[in-house]
């Protein structure tokens, strides 16, 4: 299996800022999700912020600059990696609350990207339970935070937006174009055929 | 902080009493401080002018006091909390905190002691090289030993210190940061330079106060006191406050250690001026006076640990009286001047000594933590679990990476390299420029940031001089940024350019708003009438209608119809009659051609002339309706108006009337009348004439039958009489007749009879006779009716507008409002261009007679695609307005310009109701006319817009009309248009087709012209040819082909696509299959071979061999498996919100409220209740040790004993035991339990004696697949633990006497006993299982024996995993179902009833069944029989059959599924089930054998939920069968495994048990008693008589004993290579005639359904095999597959003989009842010949 062809995805970055405009003392976890052909080759794959505070400023934004590095090891695109982000920050009484889950891709194209994350919580069930669940300081999560990444299962969520968080990523991929997948623009002018996809050579 | 002085300093000085400080007073440091005390000591001692050789002499010196301190401060702990405690009128809260510092200092100095006495060597040496060669660096350790000489670094000792503290001290902490920042520190950091200035703050000073009179105090009581400790007690103290100090004073060495000479003089002077008398014994060493100095002091921003140094209040107390205490309190105001200004220098010394030592020291902690970052941090990521950092912690680590630059100066001695006097270029006479000024502050930090980097590479920024290398001036002259001018440039500025919309638009003539094309259309409104207004008069109404019916009667009068047909009919009467007359006189000439030509035309002329009257009639009857209706309207009008008394409209009928010729008239008339009663008649005539001929043929006709009838009578007659008479002689006279009657006889009489029988013609109406009055009648009355009568005037009527109107002010209340209404009415249009508003008449007033002239004309400019042009009529009373309609005007066609357009009518009428209080008539509602009793009417407003739309024409007279073509199709629909052909004939976006055909029928399209050819495809051919209907498909994506890379055969055959096809599905082989490679090469060929073989399995045809029946059974399941986990993949995808978001459900309203008060309690409790925490899945690290299986095993009962340890006499032995004392044969057994899960294999020590005593833990190391330790990867796992009970037998192997004198050799055998087998789901499912549990031991066992009465070996056990597993949650899966709405929701109403009652038990009254639908459990119960065979052999047999079914937990084969009920005939299918299938065949067996049965759900060990079986024996007889193992027990039996049962379950009715015990033994049967049992069916609900899913009856195949035994020997064969394999380092050698012997005993044990056996086999193996040590036992299984029978024996351990000096025995015997339901037993022996 060492011969095996594979396309290498690294991506780094920083978790720069956020914004929640109605909270403070926001803290992230990040992680990523990838599907079943992907494997971490280095890098961390889920990790926390610092508890930021937000700025004094008319922004006020919190800031992070929490790097990210990662590589990934793949044979496939289908399931290329997401970035999660939950968000958790203190309530009014002083406990650890979901402040939102975002969601993002890793970007395809090699370089450098700034994506603006939007960030989303779930909706309690009821009013009543909404109420509750504020002076319980007990707020409806998603059993998985990975659940934002994927598609099944959210018809029956309803969510709040809350706020957005930025992230920079600057992309390397190496022998994605072997494999004959085409990024860039160049290599769609000049798509690379691999010999084994597609069509037999026969009926060509 | 606003308490009074006082309370507060002694609070402070509380803790810090029992922090550190206190016991740095007394000598018991605070480790940490301690390890500092220590090297400042030394690097102190250093100062005062010791030679550095004497450090290391204290060092050792450090180290005995660090253990005399250990003691001493132990000491004073005690004495501390003694006195702490009691007396102090402090609060509770004081109280603990001081319990908190107490464990901290505890905490602190234990962790401390052992690095002191590290570091302070450490320190030691650093020092002795930083004095010799002081830019050296140490090993790494001490990165920057320069600056460690040189001067202090501000930062580690802030932070230590304050780590310090932050230990100690908690209610202090907020306080901190703001006090190094306070300026205070500047006099104390540049003593040599600056007097003391800048007093501090007044927080500062504040708090200073507090803090230095209890200084004082401490100051005093400490004095007494030290004065008593030894004397080095006393150095470490002052080494200790030293350390305690940092300062950021930059001073060259020499400097610091001249000033700390004066200083301590001048301390001592001053301490003696204080009447304080100190020792001042040792002048090398800093006083008790030193340590002193330190608290009275002015501490600046820095104060932070002194304060935590007064304590000794404690001891104070005891010590001092009240008024001492006193005055001291209230020194602080005193003192603080004499603090700051008596002893500003004061502390310097001790300062910059504490400051050169503190480095050091400091320096080293975060030098270590840097290297341990190199080891740990830096290099290899490592994965760790998530630690919990306590707070103490965090904070110091978070104080190791923050950096506050001081704004000191650094001193000069640091910034230079080497030893070298600072070098002032300026004093040597070189240019040096002016710097800029940079405030000091800024170039100080900068400065510090610069020496403070590593490596010393900051050095490198400072010159000679020590100041900060620059240019000789750094400014550029010219500023970098050029000047903004303030006058733009020109080429700069902005242009205004209008926003504009490029994009193609369709709805834009040219594509665009600024298409540039000029197009106009012009919009007249030029008038508008009202036909009828809601503020009409009644009289306008008349009016109105005068005036309509005065219009109808003006147009027809210009018409002139009636005079026309009158002059018409006049000359067609002339030429009629001069054809008449023609033909009169040529009639003899004419042919008959002719003739006939002119009659035509005479015929022609008469119904000309015919049909002209009637039009003339009718024309004059209208006429003459009109002018009555216009004169009666009139009429009308006139009483109208005379009965209001007013005129409202200048309507006047004019009648003037022409007299007339009586007499003349009458003559016409008479003429008139005549010559159409002329007409008349001759029409008649003529009719009549045609009606006479058709009644005289009538009449002929009738004449006719008559005499057919007559000659019929007559001849029927004589036919009669001929017949009756023509036997006799008149043959010869009638022959002719009665012949031909004869003849006729048969068919003729029919005929003849049918015409008698014809109905009668009717006799026909003679034609009536032309009645000539009557038709004159009636013609006179025609014309009274339509025309004038003769002498009547001719009346002419002209409506003229000449009436004159009544003023307003003459008429009535009512009509003037109506008419100030009226002229208060205006009216405006708006004129809408493509549903906009483009422009909006003038307010138009109202004329009194109800008309409005506009008369504008707008020239609409437009870019767009007219599409609608509309008016909308407003009409506005003073502020609001109504809009009274919307008026549609067409788009004008391209030839209608301005030139030549014409107004146009656009009648309206308004659905607007208004209804008034005065005269006006409203609109919309009912009103009636005053006059006569007139109808009811009701108008609604109605009128006429005059208008007109068209084409603008510019200044040349061209019209202004966009290109008539319609916009040209873009190239991008081009293409469409070619697949689409609905677009392709140009009316794309057609969405109704059925319309389309219609339209297609409508227009004729010619379905063969190929210019159609598409919309007829389009359409499609429904039915043949002729009928067109859409086609039944919808095309979703037209293109779809286009995209189709590679057909459908390739891309099933691609191995890749298949692949990801098949992990998509969840395939079972690809479910997680990771890696798909990218190419079709690269995937492994074997990737389906699995799946394949699987697949072709599936399909493999039945065969008679017993072994593929067992496979195929597996197959079957598998095949069943897999629809089920289908099912289950379905619903597991169909999520509810519960399964995505996480939230506490709503609880009840009690709780609810209960938890809202419970907010009001305190959040921690004095007395805390156990919360019950959520199960929530435990979350598992890939790193993360697997976990474990823990298995206890406490004890052992009646474990069989060696027969040889029980006689002396049996077997070769005795004799050598007895001349070799051998303690081990002397034991009767000596056990251990072996333990087996998966891979490992762990085992107890050895017991001795048949009732062991182990407990002992066994782990088991628990591997799931792919390391996935998720739920349902859990319960997958099919590994069972295996506990093997084995008996160490030890041999002595050494064979020379000799020999075995001086050495020990021996064997150590082990026999199998027995074993117990639990499956690792029971385990798993039940999370721990605890209890005593049967040890399956074989029925023979050859060499050891048992008590009598304890025939069963037991363990206790204990088992569970650790860490706890996360067990699936119950299903909560709702299953459809065929039952009845009703029954399930009993069934789910009665479960939960009884639930809450007893929520342990274990009830049931539905179930799944393996089409994953709910049954009612009672369904499964039916009488089925057994096998005629096993029906023989009584219950028993009945019931070992069962149990030789295979056992399958269902969690294995349904994962994620807890139960699955199969129905018997499945089960046997199957060949698998678990407890509950086995145990419903075996009642429904029982049912079948006439005992009254139920089945019983509880819960057993070690199964956990289990279903038994019970039958009833007699009235109070029960017996409980396990169906799983055949055992049956009595319902008092204790060693029953059931130990509590929910329900008992029959064919009709489920009983649940309501009893306070739920111990078999102790319940009462008696199923009548509700108050014990409550019924499912009973009075409230009866049963419905359900029927039973259970087939009508099982069909066993029969056996095939060839393939049994085929099936026998490949076993045997099977087992006996791996008993060669397992020890293939031996030889194995079989001995065939013990294996004779066993197969003899196998069968008989099968016969006893596993029964101890007839003892005869048994001494017949034990006679023959007397000359060898036997060890064997029989081995029994269902059969299931080979490999499992593998791994039963080889859990055994027989193999495991280490020696080639041994044989074996193994035989195989395989009963097979029906359906291949196989009992398998292995008999397996070792021999060793006794020697």
């Amino acid at each position: 299996m060492a011969d095996r062809s594979v396309f290498l995805l690294m991506a780094s970055g920083q978790i720069e800022t956020a914004e929640f405009p109605e909270f403070d003392d926001i803290f992230l976890k990040y992680s990523f999700v990838q599907g079943l052909d992907w494997m971490i080759t280095s890098g961390i794959e889920n990790g926390m912020t610092q508890i930021s505070k937000k700025s004094r400023d008319q922004k006020q934004i919190f800031v992070y600059n929490f790097p990210l590095d990662i590589t990934f090891k793949s044979t496939n695109p289908y399931g290329w990696p997401q970035l999660v982000i939950q968000a958790f920050g203190l309530d009014v009484f002083g406990n650890e609350v979901i402040r939102g889950y975002g969601t993002c891709h890793v970007p395809i194209v090699p370089g450098r990207h700034k994506l603006c994350l939007p960030m989303f919580v779930p909706e309690s069930a009821s009013l009543l339970q909404m109420f509750l669940s504020w002076i319980m300081s007990r707020r409806p999560e998603f059993i998985d935070p990975c659940v934002v990444a994927q598609g099944e299962g959210r018809d029956v969520t309803r969510v709040r937006s809350q706020g957005f968080v930025e992230v920079t990523f600057n992309i390397l991929t190496k022998d994605l174009k072997k494999l004959g997948y085409d990024v860039l623009p160049s290599d769609v002018l000049n798509p690379a055929i691999p010999e084994s996809v597609g069509v037999k050579s026969g009926d060509a | 902080m606003d308490e009074p002085p006082k309370p507060r300093p002694r609070r402070l000085s509380k803790h810090q009493l029992l922090g550190d400080e206190s016991q740095a007073e007394q000598g018991l440091a605070n480790p940490a401080v301690q390890m500092d005390g220590e090297k400042a000591y030394q690097t102190f001692s250093q100062t005062e002018g010791e030679s550095s050789a004497a450090e290391i002499e204290e060092i050792g010196q450090a180290k005995s006091l660090v253990n005399d301190l250990k003691t001493r401060r132990r000491q004073r702990q005690k004495e501390l909390s003694k006195l702490t405690t009691p007396k102090d009128d402090v609060s509770g809260e004081l109280k603990t905190v001081k319990m908190k510092s107490k464990q901290k200092v505890e905490e602190t100095t234990k962790e401390g002691l052992a690095e002191a006495l590290a570091e302070a060597r450490e320190a030691a040496e650093v020092k002795e090289e930083t004095t010799t060669m002081p830019v050296e660096t140490e090993d790494g350790t001490v990165p920057m030993p320069t600056e460690a000489e040189d001067g202090t670094i501000p930062m580690p000792d802030e932070t230590t210190a304050r780590t310090e503290e932050g230990t100690v001290e908690t209610s202090r902490t907020e306080e901190e940061p703001s006090i190094p920042s306070l300026p205070v520190e500047t006099p104390k950091e540049e003593p040599a330079e600056k007097p003391p200035e800048s007093p501090p703050t007044s927080r500062g000073l504040s708090l200073r106060a507090r803090m230095q009179s209890r200084l004082q105090k401490a100051k005093e009581k400490a004095e007494t006191e030290l004065r008593e400790e030894a004397r080095e007690e006393r150095r470490l103290k002052d080494k200790r406050q030293s350390t305690l100090t940092r300062f950021d004073t930059e001073m060259s060495e020499i400097d610091i250690e001249r000033l700390a000479e004066e200083r301590r003089n001048k301390v001592k002077q001053r301490w003696l001026k204080m009447g304080m008398t100190v020792d001042m014994q040792d002048s090398g060493m800093p006083s008790i006076k030193m340590a002193h100095d330190f608290f009275t002091r002015h501490w600046g921003s820095e104060d932070e640990e002194e304060p935590a140094k007064p304590e000794v209040k404690p001891e104070k107390k005891p010590e001092e009286t009240a008024e001492e205490e006193k005055p001291e309190g209230e020194k602080p105001e005193g003192e603080k001047p004499e603090g700051e200004e008596t002893e500003p220098k004061e502390p310097e010394p001790a300062e910059g000594e504490a400051e050169q030592e503190e480095e050091t020291t400091d320096d080293k902690q975060p030098l270590l933590g840097e290297k341990d970052e190199d080891e740990l941090g830096f290099g290899m990521v490592v994965m760790k679990k998530p630690e919990f950092i306590d707070p103490k912690q965090q904070e110091e680590l978070r104080k190791k990476l923050l950096f506050l630059p001081s704004s000191r100066p650094v001193p000069a001695s640091e910034k230079i390299i080497g030893d070298v006097e600072p070098r002032y270029l300026e004093e040597e006479g070189f240019y040096v420029g002016v710097r800029p000024q940079i405030p000091a502050r800024n170039q100080n930090k900068m400065e510090q940031r610069l020496i403070r980097q590593p490596d010393n590479k900051g050095r490198v920024w400072f010159g000679e001089d020590g100041k900060v290398v620059a240019l000789p001036d750094p400014l550029r002259p010219s500023p970098s940024r050029p000047a903004v001018p303030d006058e733009p440039d020109p080429d700069l500025e902005t242009v205004f350019k209008k926003a504009v919309v490029h994009e193609y638009d369709q709805r834009y003539i040219d594509g665009g708003i600024d298409g540039g094309g000029q197009y106009q259309l012009d919009v007249d409104i030029n008038s508008l009438e009202f036909s009828h207004h809601h503020l009409f008069s009644r009289e306008h109404v008349l009016a109105g209608k005068l005036f309509d019916l005065y219009e109808q009667y003006y147009i027809r009068r210009k018409k002139n119809m009636t005079e026309f047909l009158r002059e018409k009919l006049q000359a067609l009467k002339a030429s009629k009659l001069h054809l008449e007359e023609h033909i009169t006189n040529n009639k003899s000439e004419m042919s008959a051609s002719d003739r006939q030509n002119y009659e035509k035309r005479l015929k022609d002329y008469k119904y000309e002339i015919k049909q002209t009257r009637i039009m003339r009639d009718r024309e004059e009857d209208i006429d003459r309706t009109l002018l009555k209706n216009n004169i009666h309207t009139w009429k009308e009008l006139k009483t109208q108006r005379e009965e209001q008394a007013y005129t409202n409209t200048s309507l006047k009928l004019n009648i003037t009337s022409e007299e007339t010729n009586k007499v003349e008239d009458q003559v016409w008339w008479k003429n008139e009348i005549e010559e159409e009663l002329c007409e008349l008649r001759e029409e008649f005539e003529e009719e009549f004439k045609h009606r006479l001929e058709i009644y005289n043929e009538q009449m002929v006709a009738l004449e006719k039958q008559k005499e057919e009838k007559e000659e019929a009578k007559k001849k029927l007659k004589k036919a009669r009489r001929g017949s009756q008479g023509s036997k006799s002689s008149k043959a010869s006279k009638a022959s002719k007749a009665s012949k031909s009657s004869n003849d006729l006889s048969e068919v003729d009489r029919k005929a003849l009879q049918d015409i008698i029988d014809a109905p009668d013609l009717r006799d026909p109406d003679p034609p009536e006779h032309f009645d000539e009055n009557k038709v004159r009648e009636e013609l006179k009355k025609k014309a009274l009716k339509i025309r004038r009568r003769p002498g009547e005037p001719i009346l002419q009527l002209l409506l003229t507008s000449s009436a004159v109107v009544t003023p307003t002010n003459q008429c009535p209340r009512g009509e003037q409002q109506r008419r100030d209404n009226v002229s208060h009415t205006k009216l405006f249009v708006t004129v809408f261009f493509n549903h906009k508003q483009v422009c909006q008449t003038t307010l138009k007033p109202l004329s009194q007679d109800f008309t409005v002239n506009f008369g504008y004309i707008y020239n609409l400019k437009i870019v767009q695609w007219p599409e609608s042009i509309k008016y909308e009529i407003h009409e506005s009373h003073g502020l609001g307005s109504t809009l009274l309609t919307r008026l549609y005007a067409g788009i004008p066609e391209p030839s209608i310009t301005a030139q030549n357009v014409q107004l146009d009518d656009f009648e309206f009428s308004s659905e607007h109701i208004v209804q008034f209080g005065h005269e006006a008539v409203g609109s919309g509602v009912p009103f009636s006319f005053k006059a006569a009793q007139s109808p009811i009417v009701i108008l609604m407003t109605t009128g006429t817009l005059r208008s007109s739309v068209s084409w603008g024409v510019d200044d040349n007279g061209l019209p202004l009309i966009p290109p008539i073509s319609n916009p040209t199709p873009s190239n991008i629909y081009h293409a469409m248009k070619l697949n689409d052909p609905v677009a392709a004939i140009g009316t794309s976006g057609v969405m109704n087709l059925e319309r389309l055909a219609k339209w297609f029928e409508q227009a004729r399209l010619d379905p063969n012209d190929p210019a159609n050819a598409d919309l007829v495809y389009l359409l499609g051919t429904k039915g043949g040819e002729s009928q067109l209907g859409p086609r039944d498909f919808f095309r979703l994506e037209q293109l779809l082909e286009e995209f189709n890379m590679a057909t459908d055969e390739e891309l099933n055959e691609n191995k890749r696509f298949r692949l990801i096809q098949m992990r998509d599905l969840e395939v079972p082989e690809f479910q997680n299959y990771k890696f798909i490679p990218p190419f079709e090469k690269e995937i492994a060929r074997d990737a389906f071979v699995e799946y394949d073989k699987r697949q072709r399995e599936k399909n493999m045809i039945k065969s008679d061999n017993i072994e593929v029946r067992h496979a195929a059974a597996k197959r079957n399941m598998q095949k069943v498996r897999e629809t089920v986990m289908q099912y289950l993949r379905q619903e597991a995808h169909q999520k509810v919100f519960q399964d995505v978001v996480k939230e506490d459900t709503l609880p009840p309203f009690i709780d609810l409220i209960s938890e809202l008060l419970n907010m009001a309690e305190p959040k921690r409790p004095l007395k805390p209740v156990r919360k019950k925490l959520d199960p929530r899945p435990i979350i598992r690290g890939p790193h993360d040790p697997p976990p474990y299986i823990l298995v206890n095993v406490i004890r052992a009962f009646d474990i069989p004993v060696r027969k040889s340890g029980l006689s002396e006499g049996a077997g070769g032995q005795t004799t050598r035991r007895e001349t070799i004392p051998n303690i081990f044969d002397n034991t009767l057994v000596r056990p251990f339990v072996e333990a087996i899960f998966q891979e490992t294999i762990t085992s107890t020590s050895v017991i001795e004696g048949p009732n062991p005593s182990f407990n002992e833990e066994l782990q088991l190391v628990l591997e799931a697949p792919a390391n996935d330790y998720s739920c349902k990867s859990l319960q997958k796992i099919t590994d069972s633990v295996y506990l093997n009970l084995f008996d160490e037998v030890i041999h002595n192997v050494g064979e020379d006497d000799g020999e075995r004198r001086s050495t020990v050799h021996q064997r150590i055998e082990r026999k199998w006993l027995g074993s117990l087998r639990i499956p690792f789901s029971t385990i798993y499912l039940n999370s721990k299982i605890d209890g005593i549990f049967r040890v399956n031991k074989p029925p023979i066992l050859l060499g050891y024996t048992t008590k009598e009465s304890a025939t069963d070996t037991y363990l206790q056990l204990f088992i569970t995993t650790q860490p706890p597993l996360k067990i699936p949650e119950p299903v909560k899966y709702k299953f459809p179902s065929n039952e009845k709405e009703k029954l399930l929701e009993r069934a789910e109403i009665w479960q939960i009833e009884v639930e809450t009652k007893y929520p342990k038990r274990q009830y049931m009254t539905t179930v799944v069944d393996m089409n994953c639908k709910t049954v009612f459990v009672s369904r499964y119960l039916k009488s089925l029989k057994p096998p005629e065979e096993i029906l023989a052999g009584g219950p028993e047999l009945v019931a070992w059959y069962v149990s030789l079914i295979p056992f399958v937990s269902d969690a294995f084969i349904f994962p994620g599924m807890s139960d699955i009920w199969s129905t018997c005939d499945q089960f046997i299918q199957l060949l698998a089930g678990d407890e509950e299938e086995h145990a419903v065949l075996l009642a429904n067996y029982f049912m079948s054998m006439g005992k009254i049965t139920w089945l019983v759900t509880g819960t057993a060990i070690p199964e956990g939920p289990t279903c038994y079986v019970m039958t009833k024996e007699n009235e109070q007889e029960y017996t409980i069968w396990n169906a799983g193992t055949a055992e049956s027990f009595s319902q008092r039996d204790s060693r029953c495994p059931l130990l509590s049962i929910g329900c008992l379950i029959s064919h009709e009715n489920i009983w649940a048990n309501v009893h306070e015990a739920d111990k078999p033994a102790k319940l009462d049967f008696d199923l009548s008693k509700t108050a014990n049992w409550k019924p499912f069916f009973g009075k409230g609900y009866p049963s419905p008589g359900l029927s039973s899913i259970q087939p009508e009856a099982l069909i066993y195949e029969p056996v095939d004993e060839s393939s049994v035994l085929l099936l026998k020997e490949t076993i045997e064969q099977a087992l006996k290579n791996k008993i060669m394999d397992w020890r293939a380092r031996f030889i194995t050698r079989w001995n065939r005639h013990c294996t004779q012997i066993m197969r003899k005993i196998l069968p008989s044990l099968e016969e006893t359904c596993g029964k101890f056996p007839n003892a005869q086999y048994l001494q017949e193996l034990e006679t023959s095999f007397s000359q060898y040590k036997v060890s064997g036992f029989p081995l029994h299984m269902p059969f299931s597959n080979l490999e499992n029978i593998i791994e039963t024996l080889r859990a055994t351990g027989v193999h495991a003989q280490d020696t080639s000096d041994i044989e074996f025995a193994l035989a195989v015997y395989v009963k097979a009842y029906p359906s291949s339901i196989l009992s398998v037993w292995v008999y397996v022996a070792s021999l060793i010949r006794i020697r």
